[in-house]
């Protein structure tokens, strides 16, 4: 993490069209690369625990889901401030990527919203679990209307030709992305063994009582 | 064969209940006709007609909401759905049924709100906005159906269907604008597909959805 931000700062070098503002993109895109990514395990989750009936993966995918939707809202977060720098307004319609994210928020703010008031039980475990692969199903649904509906300005930075940038910016950006991840990960595993103890803690309770 | 009939089945006793009650429809097309009239006086003076057709869409995605927040009003007030769960069908014969049940309320609902839209506002509605309109009900049908499903199991009900219903409606939402204003096929296209996908994933999960 420590190593990306400094080869960020130091080693890439500076976008000849958007100056150093461009520099936020090794936050904005590894943290939105993240978020999909959350998303996508914690779909995996819902579907082996729908699917093989695992113990524990209701729980592994809402954590998931719920890292998933910060690494959103600071997406958002990094794009409004990008957006703001490099295109004048705060919030632009005419960007794809950042209308998707709003829309996958709402939609997993939504998630929470249901998860909470359903009481816990197989019954909830199964609710999340259908809504969470409605989810994966949304996000390239949403993509490809979204595109449909839009012109485009967001920079498309990954063409079919490959990732049009140099070499050091390339591999600042897989560093970036590989921080990333390991952030999330690890987010992932305090969080989830949080929540284990949490639920031992109250099975225990219920034992003694 | 058995599968079909189950469906159909389950999809007369609802159309049946409407007829006998008259719980939804009614309220539908009040509901689409007076949302309609408010829009005329939200609308400025001299709007474009393409500012209509945006309303239109506002206006049909609540009425089907206001429906769907009905739909399995009649099973939970008298612990009908615990019954069906446990006849020997497949249970996602009864997600089927109410699909189709919703789709004939909606249809309904729309058979009098173009015809009313067409008189207030005179639009020039083609052939591609009524396929837009035809495939956006079937979407609507097929995924909030399902979600009306979640949303009876929950505490909150009522107040969480337009929560879990409105973001997965955005894409419905855009193929159905875009169908009816730039006129493209590529929207007409897209709404079909989103129809199979979304009927596929809601076709194979609910299960899940009724049973623990």
């Amino acid at each position: 993490m420590v190593a990306a931000v400094a080869m960020i700062a130091y080693v890439a070098e500076v976008d000849a069209d958007q100056g150093l503002s461009q520099k936020i993109f090794f936050f904005h895109v590894p943290i939105a690369l993240t978020a999909y990514a959350c998303f996508g395990w914690g779909a995996w989750k819902a579907l082996l625990h729908l699917w093989k009936q695992r113990d524990g993966a209701d729980l592994e995918s809402y954590v998931a889901i719920h890292q998933g939707v910060i690494f959103g809202a600071l997406t958002l977060v990094t794009g409004s401030i990008w957006a703001k720098i490099s295109w004048g307004h705060w919030w632009v319609w005419g960007s794809d990527q950042l209308v998707l994210f709003l829309v996958l928020f709402l939609f997993y703010a939504a998630y929470f919203m249901l998860r909470f008031s359903v009481e816990p039980g197989p019954r909830r475990a199964n609710l999340s679990a259908v809504y969470a692969l409605f989810g994966v199903a949304l996000i390239p649904v949403s993509f490809m209307a979204i595109r449909l509906a839009n012109d485009l300005i967001h920079p498309t930075v990954f063409t079919t030709d490959g990732p049009q940038m140099s070499g050091r910016m390339f591999a600042t950006f897989c560093l970036s992305w590989a921080a990333m991840l390991l952030l999330a990960g690890t987010l992932y595993q305090v969080e989830l063994a949080g929540k284990r103890l949490d639920l031992r803690l109250r099975e225990l309770r219920e034992l003694l009582a | 064969m058995s599968y079909l009939a189950d469906v159909g089945a389950l999809a007369r006793k609802d159309l049946r209940l409407e007829l006998r009650a008259r719980d939804t429809l009614p309220a539908m097309l009040l509901f689409v006709v007076s949302t309609l009239v408010v829009f005329h006086f939200t609308l400025p003076q001299n709007a474009s007609r393409l500012a209509a057709f945006g309303l239109l869409w506002v206006a049909l995605i609540f009425t089907a909401l206001l429906g769907l927040t009905r739909c399995f009003a009649a099973e939970r007030e008298q612990d009908v759905l615990d019954g069906l769960v446990l006849a020997p069908s497949d249970r996602s014969a009864i997600w089927l049924g109410k699909a189709i049940a919703m789709l004939a309320f909606l249809v309904a609902a729309e058979v009098v709100a173009l015809p009313a839209f067409a008189l207030f506002f005179d639009p020039g509605i083609d052939g591609r906005t009524l396929a837009g309109v035809a495939l956006a009900d079937l979407g609507i049908c097929t995924v909030g159906t399902l979600l009306a499903g979640m949303a009876a199991a929950s505490r909150a009900r009522e107040l969480l269907l337009p929560l879990l219903f409105l973001p997965l409606a955005i894409p419905i939402v855009i193929g159905g604008v875009g169908a009816s204003v730039n006129g493209g096929a590529r929207y007409v296209e897209f709404l079909v597909l989103y129809d199979a996908i979304f009927a596929i994933i809601s076709w194979a999960s609910f299960e899940y959805v009724v049973t623990e």
